[in-house]
């Protein structure tokens, strides 16, 4: 893996002055993924928070090759784009080795973007697919997600005085992509530099279609203070709330095992999303949802024996 | 030159494999499949240099051909009614990025009821999104279009993508004779893309698809106003240079019979065909009879068929979709629109016909003439050939 001296001499795919909040965590997410490429890189966004901060006009941070088309179709437009690259190639007018890389967030990868995504995948594109997955669609004010946790409060399932928010499961996107076959697939937080970066760059090692899920505290959603980002970033895999692992060419490895895995509330309690949980009468709630993280945990320890 | 006898399908297929664009991305649907099928055996069979992405629905064929156009390369798809539908969303943004798309659209009605029949509906849906429409009358004409759309849309005054269109199974599935010009006739006509930037020149990074505010978007909106205007001239210098080279001339619309004609038909697509045929039987009954046959539905060359239909007794206009705005087909309310406020602007009244593929003959379009020469006692808008 490059060190951090060698990571600092990259090119930094974004320049100061994006407009994302105090405390965000997707800046990093982006830097370290790109940062990661010895190649020069191309990028795509889908509609979000990552798109709006940092390309309202006249105005762009973005130092490489930036191409935002809309919410749903981020992998289809990368598609297109290394399509056009590998035939351009075969003529002769492009020449360099480039790292195709897709950015969505959890609304526009987990729910509005699957098909666009799941095509993409299937069809074998050489590109790496970054989820930044803040749980919930931020860039519209925290609207819940095929990826908001069970019990979280967003405004579209908000905390009533019958409902304690999202009362759904989340999604396993991560393993929705591991059953698409792809040589590599990882979850990774962004509270865990070398592990990103060591991941990025194994899918960059490898041609063909990549998928990470990098979980990303959101200040503005999950209601924290800014400085806590990697903290909590850092807890979710702690707690096995958001286990951190990778799978090549089917085959498991976790890649982060706490020697004592903490409890599940020390997550919950960092963030304002789950205040209400904590109210006496829906301790159940907090029972049920350390049972299901301990029998997910144990799954995945299981797939990795094997 | 080759006298072949084709689909309109298989017409379209063919003036694709002849472009040989750097990317196609399409998905199936009747009654365009066939294009994408006989295009990806051209690709099998290593008859083009394409990358194929055979993806998983029309909304990601649009978006990995916007993709794929910010490179800089030659870039096609086909679609046709739910299809073009699903691509609603992504057209506006190929034209507003100005990516010089090409489009082969094969005109189907929209649902409900499912109906995989032609009419135009799904196509004027589409017609406020920034796209050159252009409407072929047959084999032929869709693959003389297709090629005339390359250069129309990769003009530098133009950078619009562009849909040329054939009317789903009447000229898709329909064999007709028509003239195929040589492979290399086509490659020197269409030339190398020559693009003003590409996503992929890593030495001058471009941000593409930047977000807007108030402040800049109606400016930015104004350029696509422009080029939409400065097409005109594109499409009718290409029109003449494709009729020079090859034999075939080209405009914004045909005029059948029209010099003396008193009552006029305005139509678009196979219909004109049929409509040939029964203007020369009204002639031979001394009924001056003519048609307009627009070709170039975007941009809609308002002035120049205002012009022609001046001082005529009684125009049809003929739509084979319906707006649904109580006024008339678009058709109709375009040409009643560039009409008004011009002097000698004849009385017109609108045809709304052929929905989900009814059948359109020759003597319903003479009844048409018919009323005409009693335009005065005909209601404006009209529904011809459906039970009541």
């Amino acid at each position: 893996m490059a060190t951090l001296k060698e990571l600092s001499t990259r090119k930094d795919p974004l320049c100061g002055g994006h407009r994302a909040c105090s405390g965000c965590g997707f800046p990093q997410i982006v830097r370290m993924i790109c940062m990661a490429s010895k190649d020069p890189v191309v990028v795509v966004s889908a509609t979000g928070c990552l798109e709006v901060v940092t390309t309202i006009f006249p105005y762009s941070a973005w130092t490489v090759p930036f191409v935002h088309n809309a919410f749903e179709n981020a992998a289809a437009t990368m598609s297109g784009i290394e399509a056009a690259y590998r035939a351009l190639s075969k003529k002769g007018k492009v020449s360099k080795k480039i790292n195709f890389i897709t950015f969505g967030g959890d609304g526009g990868t987990y729910d509005i973007g699957l098909q666009s995504l799941s095509g993409a995948m299937e069809r074998g594109h050489d590109m790496l697919y970054v989820c930044y997955n803040n749980q919930a669609y931020m860039n519209t004010g925290v609207q819940r997600s095929g990826a908001t946790p069970i019990g979280a409060n967003t405004t579209t399932e908000p905390v009533g005085k019958i409902k304690q928010g999202k009362m759904e499961k989340r999604k396993d996107l991560t393993e929705i992509m591991v059953a698409h076959n792809l040589p590599y697939v990882a979850q990774a937080t962004v509270g865990y530099w070398s592990d990103l970066t060591r991941k990025a760059e194994k899918a960059f090692a490898v041609t063909g279609p990549k998928f990470i899920n990098v979980l990303q505290p959101c200040r503005l959603g999950w209601i924290y203070k800014p400085e806590d980002t990697m903290v909590i970033a850092r807890l979710a895999a702690e707690t096995c709330f958001w286990p951190l692992y990778e799978v090549e060419n089917g085959k498991y490895k976790g890649t982060f095992k706490p020697k004592d895995k903490k409890p599940v509330v020390d997550f919950l309690k960092s963030q304002d999303r789950f205040r209400h949980l904590f109210k006496p009468q829906n301790a159940a709630m907090l029972e049920d949802i350390q049972k299901e993280i301990d029998v997910n945990w144990e799954k995945l320890l299981s797939k990795e024996g094997k | 030159m080759a006298v072949v006898a084709k689909t309109g399908n298989e017409a379209m297929a063919e003036a694709m494999r002849q472009i040989n664009p750097d990317v196609v991305a399409a998905y199936p649907i009747t009654p365009a499949t066939e294009i994408v099928m006989i295009f990806a055996q051209f690709v099998a069979d290593g008859l083009v240099d394409t990358n194929y992405i055979p993806v998983e629905s029309e909304h990601s064929a649009m978006s990995a051909c916007v993709g794929a156009a910010t490179t800089g390369a030659r870039v096609m798809t086909g679609t046709s009614s739910q299809g073009l539908a699903l691509m609603y969303e992504i057209l506006p943004i190929a034209s507003g990025l100005r990516l010089p798309i090409i489009m082969c659209d094969v005109n189907r009605a929209i649902s409900a009821p499912i109906n995989i029949h032609c009419d135009h509906s799904d196509t004027m849906a589409a017609r406020d999104f920034g796209w050159i429409q252009i409407f072929s009358e047959n084999a032929q004409e869709a693959y003389d279009n297709l090629l005339q759309a390359v250069r129309i849309a990769e003009d530098p005054r133009v950078l619009l993508p562009t849909m040329v269109t054939t009317d789903g199974f009447i000229i898709s599935h329909g064999m007709e004779r028509m003239e195929m010009l040589e492979d290399a006739q086509v490659k020197e006509y269409v030339g190398e893309k020559k693009p003003a930037y590409s996503i992929l020149d890593l030495e001058n990074p471009k941000t593409i698809g930047a977000l807007d505010f108030t402040d800049y978007y109606f400016e930015h909106k104004m350029p696509l106003v422009q080029a939409m205007k400065d097409s005109k001239q594109v499409i009718l210098e290409v029109g003449r240079d494709f009729g020079n080279k090859f034999g075939r001339e080209y405009g914004f619309f045909e005029k059948y019979k029209m010099d003396d004609a008193e009552l006029v038909m305005v139509a678009l697509g196979s219909t004109c065909g049929t409509a040939k045929v029964a203007i020369d039987e009204l002639r031979e009954q001394g009924i001056k009879a003519g048609l307009l046959k627009i070709r170039v539905f975007r941009p809609f060359a308002a002035e120049e068929i205002a012009k022609e239909l001046a001082g005529k007794k009684a125009v049809a206009v003929m739509d084979r979709s319906d707006s649904y705005n109580t006024q008339g087909g678009p058709v109709f309310t375009e040409v009643r629109s560039a009409l008004y406020g011009t002097s000698n602007a004849p009385k017109m009244i609108n045809y709304i016909y052929g929905l989900g593929g009814r059948d359109i003959n020759v003597p319903q379009l003479k009844s048409v003439f018919t009323d005409l020469s009693k335009i005065d006692k005909m209601p404006e808008i009209n529904y011809l050939g459906v039970r009541e």
